[in-house]
């Protein structure tokens, strides 16, 4: 009896804590079907009306700020993931002056606080003058968004077996011949791990955003202006539509790894 | 997020490659790196500049200009020092509650589930499933869940655990709850990277000389966990300290609980006490950062940096 417990503890006990953390999503995710009125805090009945007119809600505030979120992750991600990759490369594969200096440079804000980021940044825009809007809000992205793109393209990057691009040069290929037929179609899956990392940690970021967006208005800036006064359910559809849409691709990816590596143990 | 950046620089990589110098080098590094240097580093600079600034004579509220008011540090310190004690102890206790429920879950999943490949990836899948959906949206449904109408507190009090007049919500008790609930799964990943490689035949071996389960994993589970442990707790603690939203009046807090977030968005965004704010988040930044060289250095994993 003893030895079974033992046995059925951490099962268990993993089963609960995955279950503690669906908690909330699974909240959000049913009161996104609420026929609310205003906020959405009391059950008021089961509706479709959410999913099917999202953008009707205040003039469409929900979805105008919904779609400045993707605008802003989009083009983010793209100079983020555009300078990380640099960089990356240019750490594996060169040497050069200041290294640890770079790599300090590139530890140090993902260990500094987001407000002290985002307080930081509003100082500057401040005593520069610069008005804050979109602009300064995907400058701020960027900033962060640059060092986790290494750090993810620098795996791949160190992976990559240089006797593959040497071959590409013993056959007279040119640099640029070897970066594009060779270099980068090997680094791609890093690159969309990192592009999609950066995606995320825009599309959901909200203390950086809050201190230099001005009257711009994000996705998770609508939800915590709302939040004093009650949130529309409108917001839960949109965020189930994006957290079922997501885990759908991970699922995906991660079913077929499993797939790929269960056919390897069989050849081996 | 920041998983990725922790888990990657202690994954094994190939032999190092002949390094070369080119001034191609040069040309990869310098567009990110000045990107860095004008909106990372000289903004801190700004803040640390910000920070020494003096209210402009006969100036309209927000109105400041460059000094050393050093006297601006003493009031900050004076004035908030419950917040900033309130911030480092929120965050302590978050992060160590989160290493209690993620330790036993990343081990499942890491060790016990290896036999198992796709129930593995499916449960690391359900790990970083809270990514998936806003962050503010999941901390209002603790908050609905814990409101003095919710089923949840109805029922303690029904029960007589909670006395008729009390509240969850604005206390410290759901600061903290928020606080490890948000940064579970930061913890969970870098401890299921180290588990994930953990050779099973030293616990073995462990078993074989003696020792008791306890021994074992005391003795070899946690020491060959280590770098987990400690990226994981940066990982929680860090941003934890200087969360504002979980300690929000709107959210799980209440007038009682205001962390050095709180305290540094209302003096920049509402006061425009700039200053001040500054100030403020230079101490959080400076205490964060010796906090982290020291817990390093003492626990032997500098090359995760």
């Amino acid at each position: 009896m003893k030895l079974s417990l033992g046995k059925w503890l951490l099962p268990v006990y993993s089963g609960l804590a995955l279950l503690f953390l669906m908690i909330p999503i699974g909240y959000t995710f049913v009161y996104s079907f609420n026929d609310s009125l205003k906020s959405n805090i009391t059950w008021r009945g089961f509706t479709f009306d959410k999913w099917l007119n999202v953008c009707n809600v205040q003039n469409g505030a929900v979805c105008q700020a919904f779609g400045n979120s993707l605008f802003i992750g989009a083009v983010a991600t793209v100079i983020a993931t555009t300078l990380g990759t640099m960089i990356a490369i240019a750490i594996v594969r060169y040497r050069f002056k200041f290294r640890s200096q770079t790599s300090l440079l590139l530890f140090l804000p993902m260990a500094t606080p987001e407000v002290v980021l985002g307080a930081g940044l509003a100082a500057q825009f401040l005593s520069l003058g610069v008005p804050k809007d979109m602009l300064t809000i995907i400058l701020a992205h960027t900033m962060f968004c640059i060092s986790f793109v290494v750090v993810t393209v620098k795996a791949r990057v160190a992976s990559l077996d240089p006797a593959l691009e040497e071959a590409g040069r013993d056959l007279y290929g040119s640099a640029w011949q070897v970066f594009a037929r060779i270099t980068f179609p090997l680094l791609l899956p890093g690159i969309l791990a990192a592009a999609l990392l950066s995606f995320a940690l825009s599309f959901d970021d909200f203390i950086i955003t809050n201190f230099n967006s001005g009257a711009v208005t994000t996705f998770p800036k609508y939800i915590y202006i709302s939040a004093a006064r009650g949130i529309p359910a409108e917001a839960n559809v949109l965020a189930s539509a994006v957290f079922i849409l997501a885990l759908v691709v991970v699922v995906t990816v991660q079913v077929s790894g499993a797939a790929k590596a269960r056919r390897l143990v069989k050849l081996s | 997020m920041a998983f990725a950046a922790f888990s990657t620089t202690t994954a094994p990589s190939t032999d190092p490659v002949a390094r070369r110098r080119s001034p191609v080098a040069l040309f990869l590094l310098l567009p990110g790196i000045l990107y860095l240097v004008l909106f990372f580093l000289t903004p801190l600079v700004s803040l640390l500049l910000t920070s020494f600034q003096a209210p402009r004579e006969f100036g309209d509220i927000g109105q400041y200009d460059y000094a050393f008011r050093w006297q601006n540090y003493v009031e900050v310190v004076t004035t908030y020092w419950p917040h900033i004690v309130r911030s480092f102890s929120y965050a302590l206790a978050a992060t160590f509650f989160a290493l209690l429920i993620s330790y036993p879950l990343a081990y499942f999943i890491g060790v016990k589930a290896r036999r198992w490949p796709l129930l593995q990836s499916l449960m690391l899948v359900l790990v970083i499933a809270p990514f998936f959906i806003s962050f503010l949206l999941r901390t209002l449904a603790w908050k609905q869940l814990f409101s003095d109408e919710s089923f949840v507190v109805q029922s303690l009090k029904a029960l007589s655990l909670l006395g008729p007049e009390a509240h969850v919500t604005g206390t410290a008790f759901s600061v903290i709850f928020g606080l490890t609930y948000n940064f579970i799964p930061f913890m969970t990943l870098p401890l299921y990277t180290t588990l994930e490689r953990l050779d099973v035949r030293y616990l073995e071996a462990g078993n074989d000389l003696y020792a008791s389960p306890f021994q074992v994993f005391r003795k070899v589970t946690i020491p060959l966990s280590m770098p987990g442990i400690v990226a994981g707790t940066l990982l929680t603690f860090i941003p934890a300290a200087g969360d504002y939203i979980n300690a929000s009046r709107d959210f799980l807090g209440g007038t009682g609980t205001q962390m050095m977030g709180n305290v540094i968005e209302a003096n920049f965004l509402v006061l425009q006490n700039y200053p001040t704010a500054a100030a403020l988040s230079i101490i959080l930044m400076t205490v964060i950062l010796v906090i982290v060289s020291i817990y390093v250095k003492r626990s032997g994993t500098e090359e995760l940096l």
